[in-house]
């Protein structure tokens, strides 16, 4: 089981912050396929993989990133903070 | 050092007062305040921050030890808040203190580099017209490389 997590525009495109998914994927970039054959909302968020950000377990990390072992992934825009 | 992510209001003169109390051997400190600034039109009624908790106190944490790595940092300190905020109201401070301002200078700018786009938060701006998210500028990331030579 892992938690993901969606931030800002990526939030409000999937409609909701959090989800805890059973998943077989061994990188970002599967999970992202897994996530988007899903349903259309999905295929919306993540249409553009250059205007997104990936975490894994907190940590700026890229869509080749392995999942083994992860608790947590989240996705969202490029921050904007200060 | 001290990280602080919260929704409440800080305030500047306390803060800058305590930074730089009892520090005989820090001959600078320098501090930077970002405010909520109104658009040209005057139309935005708020900015919402939204933030990563857990991974914002982390990556926050990270960057200014990157600081105290790279210059001769006596202390630094990082407030910024999340949730409504309105024009006018500060959003974050950082502060640094070092022997000599150089240092506290640059620690100052690097912070805020860093912070911009490598630190969890998004920024919605709320205007008459509806919301919008506020888009990362490409010069934020250009501003990045300076720091990696």
């Amino acid at each position: 089981m892992m938690d993901v997590l969606y931030f800002a525009w990526v939030r409000e495109r999937i409609g909701l912050p959090r989800e805890r998914i059973e998943t077989d994927a061994r990188t970002v970039a599967e999970l992202v396929s897994e996530l988007t054959a899903r349903e259309a909302r999905y295929e919306m968020a993540f249409s553009d993989l250059t205007a997104l950000r990936v975490a894994v377990d907190q940590r700026l990390a890229d869509f080749d990133a392995p999942l083994e072992g992860v608790r947590e992934v989240a996705f969202f825009p490029p921050m904007t903070g200060g | 050092m001290r990280i602080a992510v919260q929704r409440a209001a800080f305030d500047i003169g306390a803060e800058v007062a305590a930074f730089s109390a009892d520090r005989r051997d820090m001959g600078a400190v320098v501090t930077f305040t970002g405010i909520v600034r109104d658009q040209a039109d005057g139309d935005l009624e708020a900015m919402e921050i939204e933030h990563y908790p857990g991974m914002t106190e982390a990556a926050l944490t990270e960057i200014a030890q990157q600081a105290r790595d790279r210059w001769a940092l006596g202390d630094v300190l990082v407030i910024h808040r999340h949730g409504r905020l309105r024009p006018g109201e500060l959003i974050m401070m950082v502060a640094t203190a070092a022997p000599h301002r150089a240092d506290a200078f640059a620690a100052a700018e690097f912070l805020m580099d860093y912070l911009k786009s490598r630190a969890p938060f998004w920024k919605k701006e709320i205007g008459r017209t509806g919301p919008r998210w506020v888009a990362a500028k490409a010069a934020d990331e250009a501003a990045l490389e300076r720091w990696r030579t």
